[in-house]
Parts: structure tokens; sequence; C-alpha cells
């Protein structure tokens, strides 16, 4: 079969792209530790939430020195802390997310940040952040959900650590 | 001379009921996402958001499955029917798919608009996606079905006329268009497993009340089975109508017959075990599944970047036929006034953007920057609704004279109909990936929030929001003139020869390539090797996790609902 010179020589930079694009990912996690949604966060009975020692009563939970886990309840149309009430951690500190949905499949998205995971229902996604910088973030359900799904928001605060009361946001 | 219709007449009239379904379809579709278009943007709102995800769900199947699918309909009866040079071997069967997959079409059709009037009780708000536990009425399911079932008839009809073919041509290497049908349709078989099983097994007797309750990680993981793969069926047409005939129509021939058959033979074997990097951001599936997904989806760039080569290729060769010369002078001497040609550049090079963005889609771990935002709809209005919606409107101007033996009405509007889709899509299409970077998420009806307000690194949202709407403006009116035009040529008189339809032998031909290329047997048997490699692992653990049939019971798209839910809400 006969390949032109330069088909060869463009054929062989497409895979130099390809295996670097992989290559990139493949750093990405396991040398720079950047971590993504994964199946360790186990299953629920979405029917039974409000039995969960956590999504029961879902909020913010401190887990150790400056480590927090936040569970929340996505339904239609609202994010269980972070709409009624905003879920608020204190700078500097490091924060599990535990999500799940109480009925259809939702997203949950910090607005301009990868922050950013499916919320289905039996299914608990979990993801760490840490937070840097005193400020409030929008979150938003990215996942069609209903026909109110647009009014579904929330707000996570991230406050001075003096301005933190840890009993706030149902903990 | 005669042309396509003088010789096939038969084939003529089925190629013509796929197209005007098809068109019918774009022209709906169309005027739906022109009404999206300005909601969301808050320019015009005609009706309330709850509507918004009727004519959201509508845009979605309308122009995603049913106008692309219809077309390629249409456009592989023909391929199959010119390059084996005979009719099709029963032409009873294959108007029974043609009459199985429209009536499909109009009972999902149905049950999506139904949405309008609530007195119906027939809803279907659940987007292309049909996202379980989101639950449509049972006819969207069983329309679904049905449609599926006839593309399946459609494609066993061509096998039956490619064995005809072959019984008389025991030696010949099966023609490139025959051969690009071909593939196609195993990827085809292959990809529609998942949405068969999560239809007809999981959602319709769930949607029934057979069943009561449903793995919503499961339907979703089947779903995206399908939901990738089906890309690449959207796309194969274009893809035949770049490499078979958009190197004439540049004045030229294709550059590599051999080429184009690795081409098919890598979208055969790469499309379907992919559809897990749709879930990156799922619960369940563990990293490595997703990895695996993501290094096919990698090598799935391959096929499209030799694609890239040699129709660049081709077309150079066209120009310097025609007498261009010089590094890049050459592109001067190509047929701008063509609108077929002039088309189908402009999606190619629009593809090439999309090509980009979806690098980054791809990209597992900063997928999560822009995941379910805006972006991925600006992402996939350059492929599927420019890449291939421009090429099969651009492609229809030289193969629908060839149907009805009649000359195009006019070719400076098809020319300023392709060139205001280009304009209007550069405007929306970039406007939407810039929104998405700042976090606006897709498929809302009012992307506007109580509690914040989205920044953006450089212009304003108010700006994003004007292009947006200019932008599916345009398109529409882009669409508006098509429809003239494809109407106005149906009543021109009938002529001898409506447009030149020869397409002459490539510069390589197959004669040297291995025929082990041919061997369709050995590439699907690696096809379903691979889909089984990456797709048994992470289905045994989503059942082991929740069972086949789950624990999610059905939470129906209705307006009563939301007034209930909404009442939840404020309570």
């Amino acid at each position: 079969m006969e390949i032109h010179a330069y088909e060869k020589l463009w054929l062989g930079a497409a895979l130099l792209l390809i295996v670097g694009f992989i290559g990139t990912v493949a750093f990405g996690a396991v040398g720079a530790g950047v971590d993504m949604i994964d199946d360790d966060g186990g299953t629920v009975d979405p029917g039974a939430l409000d039995q969960h020692p956590k999504f029961g009563d879902p909020g913010v939970y401190q887990s150790g020195p400056n480590e927090y886990d936040v569970y929340v309840v996505a339904q239609q149309f609202q994010f269980q802390p972070g709409t009624a009430e905003a879920i608020e951690v204190p700078v500097d500190s490091t924060v599990t997310f535990h999500v799940t949905s109480a009925d259809v499949i939702h997203g949950f998205e910090v607005v301009g940040t990868n922050a950013n995971t499916m919320a289905i229902p039996g299914q608990v996604s979990t993801f760490t952040v840490e937070t840097d910088e005193v400020r409030d973030h929008g979150i938003v359900c990215n996942e069609y959900c209903g026909s109110a799904h647009h009014a579904m928001e929330g707000t996570v605060k991230v406050v001075p650590d003096d301005e933190f009361n840890a009993t706030d946001g149902g903990a | 001379m005669a042309t396509f219709v003088d010789r096939y007449p038969e084939e003529a009239s089925v190629v013509k009921a796929c197209l005007t379904v098809a068109f019918v379809s774009l022209g709906i579709g169309a005027f739906f996402g022109l009404v999206q278009a300005l909601h969301r943007t808050g320019v015009v709102r005609l009706f309330s958001s709850v509507d918004y995800y009727t004519v959201l769900t509508a845009h979605g199947v309308l122009l995603a499955l049913v106008f692309t699918i219809f077309f390629l309909l249409g456009l592989f009866t023909w391929a199959i029917t010119r390059s084996l040079e005979r009719p099709l071997p029963n032409i009873r069967l294959t108007w029974a798919w043609v009459g199985l997959a429209q009536a499909g079409t109009v009972a999902t059709a149905a049950a999506i608009l139904a949405g309008f009037v609530p007195d119906i009780g027939v809803s279907a708000d659940v987007l292309f996606t049909f996202y379980a536990p989101m639950k449509a009425h049972p006819l969207f399911y069983a329309g679904l079905a049905m449609f599926i079932v006839g593309t399946w008839l459609a494609g066993a009809d061509w096998f039956l006329a490619y064995r005809e073919w072959r019984k008389d041509n025991p030696d010949e290497r099966i023609p490139l268009q025959t051969f690009m049908v071909l593939t196609t349709m195993l990827m085809w078989y292959l990809a529609t497993i998942g949405v068969a099983v999560e239809v007809v097994v999981f959602l319709l007797p769930w949607s029934f009340g057979i069943v009561e309750t449903v793995n919503p990680l499961l339907t979703r993981t089947l779903f995206w089975f399908f939901g990738h793969p089906v890309v690449y069926f959207w796309l194969m047409p274009a893809y035949l109508m770049w490499y078979t005939i958009l190197p004439k129509l540049a004045g030229g021939r294709l550059f590599s017959d051999p080429l184009a058959r690795v081409v098919f033979v890598l979208f055969l074997l790469l499309s379907t075990p992919v559809g897990i990097h749709h879930q990156y951001l799922d619960p369940g599936i563990a990293e490595g599944f997703k990895f695996i997904a993501m290094t096919n989806t990698m090598f799935l760039l391959l096929p499209s970047l030799l694609t890239a080569f040699t129709v660049v290729a081709s077309m150079e060769h066209g120009a310097r036929q025609r007498g261009g010369e010089g590094r890049l002078r050459w592109l001067g001497a190509l047929p701008w006034r063509d609108p077929a040609f002039t088309g189908m550049a402009l999606a190619g090079l629009m593809f090439a953007a999309g090509g980009f963005s979806g690098m980054i889609n791809a990209g597992m771990n900063i997928n999560y920057l822009i995941h379910n935002t805006l972006w991925v709809p600006g992402h996939f209005h350059l492929t599927v609704g420019t890449a291939v919606a421009l090429t099969m409107m651009a492609g229809s101007y030289w193969l629908v004279p060839q149907l009805t033996g009649r000359k195009l009405y006019s070719r400076p509007i098809g020319l300023a109909q392709v060139v205001l889709w280009f304009v209007g899509m550069v405007f929306m299409s970039n406007a939407m990936h810039r929104a998405g970077l700042a976090g606006v998420p897709r498929r809302t009806a009012e992307p506007q929030y109580n509690s914040f307000d989205f920044t953006t690194t450089m212009g304003s949202i108010e700006e994003l929001q004007l292009q947006i709407a200019v932008g599916g403006t345009l398109l529409f009116v882009s669409v508006v003139l098509f429809s003239f035009n494809m109407l106005a040529s149906a009543i021109e008189d009938p002529v001898e020869t409506p447009v030149d339809d020869r397409l002459p032998a490539p510069l390589s031909g197959a004669d040297g390539s291995p025929r082990v290329l041919d061997n369709l047997r050995l590439w699907t048997a690696i096809a379903v090797v691979l889909v089984v490699l990456a797709y048994t692992l992470p289905l045994a653990s989503i059942v082991q996790d929740a069972g086949l049939f789950g624990n999610v019971p059905g939470v129906p798209m209705l307006i009563g609902n939301f007034v209930e839910s909404l009442a939840g809400v404020i309570a």
C-alpha cells in the first residue's frame, strides 16, 4: 500500500499528539495528584436517606484539624444544604464533599471551578477541595432535572477561621 | 446523459422519502433552536420556562436523531445503489424500513410535542438523553424502538444488496462507498445494542408500570454505550461525502482509497468502547475504567486527523488541476461559487475547531471545568451542528438534482445559505464555549441566578448572550433559505443533465492495498472484543451496586409533578 511521505509524517505527528495527551492525564493523576470522581463514595438507599447517619442530617462535619466533610442531598429543585442555607466552610482547610440525589439525576457544580460532579440516586460522589480564599461561590445544578431545573442553585461560603461556626450547616 | 433518477427510479423515490423527513425535521428543529437561543438569552421569551424543556427535547430529538439519521438513510441508499451499480434486491423490504422508521419518528415526536398541551396527559420532557428515573410516556420509548429497528432493517437491506453483488463479482474489491456504508452499519449494530437493551428491557416495561424501579447508573451507562458511537453515525455520512464527493467538486480526485478504508475501519473498532468518557464525573465507576475509555477516545483522534490530511490534500489536488499554483495561492483556484463545495469546505474547517474543543472534553481531568456547561453544546454545534449538518445541506445541492432530475433553483441563494450558517455558528458557538468557561450550565431555560453572578475573564455575559442570540437568528435564516431553495427546486422543469454526477477514480486505488482491509468479519470481531474489554467490568460493578432493576422509582416529567414539587420547595 502506497502512503505518501507527507502523510506518514502527519500520521507520526498525530500519534505523538495522542500519546502526549494520554501522558499528561496519566501524569496529572499519578504525579500531580489530580483527584477525579471514582467509585469510592459507595452506595446509599435513595429511599431511606433520612435514616442515613450523615445524609439523614446533611451538612458540614469536622473530621480532623482543618479537615471537613460536607454531606449534600440534591433533590428537585434544591441542594440541602446549599439552597435554603449556604454551605459554610473555613478558609485554608481541606473539604471533602459527599453528594447524592434523592430523586432524579442532578449536577453539583461550584461555578467557575473544577469542583463539579453528577449526583445520581443510589450513588455517592466524593471529591476533595482546598479552600484558599475567603469568598462566596455559586452552586448550580448542571443536569436537567425537571421543569424548575433553572431555579436549582445554592451558595458555598468560604469564611475566615474566626467566623466559622461548626454548628451552622447541620453539624 | 441520464442521472440517478433515470437509472434507479424506485431507489430515487426511497431516497427522496428519507430526505423529505430529514428536511421537515430540520425546519421544525431549527425553529425550536431559534426559540431557545432567544429564550435563554432573555431577548424574547415567548412562553414559560417550563415549556422550554419541551422545546429543547424536540430540538435535540428532531435535529440530532431524526434529521441526521434520515439523511443518512437516504444518502446510504443512494451510495449503495450507485456504487454497486444495481437496484436494491427487494424494494418492498426497503419501503418497509422507511415506513417503520417514519412511524417511530411520528410516535416519538407526538409524545414530545403533546407536552405543550397538559390536558392530553402525554409528555416526554426528558431531553434526547432521557436519563432515568425521569420518566416519559411509553409512546416516546416505543417510537424510539421502532425507529431503531427501522435503521437495523435498512442495514440488512444494504447487506443483502452487497451479497447479491458479491455473487456476481467474487474477486473484486468492495466499492469504496459500499465499504463505507457497511462498516458504518456494523458499528451501528454494535452500538445500538446498548440503547436497545436500555429501552426494551428496562425503560419500556418501567414506563408501562410492569417494573417498579430502575438502576439509574445502569440505564445511563447503557445510554452512553450508544450515545457516543451515535455521533459517528451522524459523522460518517459527512465523511462519505468528504471522501467521495468533495474531491470531485474541488475539481480533482480522492487522494487515497486505501487510507479512506483504514479510517472507516478505525471508526468501526473504536467508536463504541469510549462511551464512559461522557461519565467522567459519575460516581460508581472506577477511575481505571474511565482511563480506558479516555485512551480509546484519544486514539479516535487518529482517523479524524488522517481525514483532515486527505481532505486538504484532495482539495489541493483539485485546485492544481484547475490551474492553482503557489504554496497557498491554490486556495483561490477552488470553486468557491459552488455552494456544495463551499459548504463542505467550511464545514470541514469548523470540524477542525470542534476537534480542538473535543480534545478538551476528552481530557479526563480538564473536563471537570467544562462538564455540563454551555461549552459542551458549543462543541457539538461545531461537530454535529456544522461538520455534519452543513455538509448534509451542502451535499443536498449536488445530490437532490440527481433524485429529482431537476436543476437547483438558485446557486447564489445556496451560497448565501452556507456562508450564513458558517458566520452564525462562529458567533453562537464561540460565545457558548466562552460562557461554558465561566461556568454557565447547559440545558437550562434561565441561566441567571439569585445568589451569584457569572464572571468572565474577558468581555461580559451580556456580550456573550448577544452573540448567541444573533448567531442563533442567522442560523435560523440560513435554514429558511435552504428550505426555500429545496422547495423551489422541486418545481423546476425536468432536464436531461441536472448536475454532473460522475465521481472520478481515486489517485491511489484500492488495488495496491492489502485485502485484509475488506475483511469485515475480522474487524467486527475485534470491535466486539474491544467493547467486551471496555464494558464488562464497569457494567458488572454497576449491577452489583444496585441490582439490574435497581431501587429507584420513576419521576414522571409532567406539569402536575412540577406544581407539586414547587409547592414542596416553597413549603
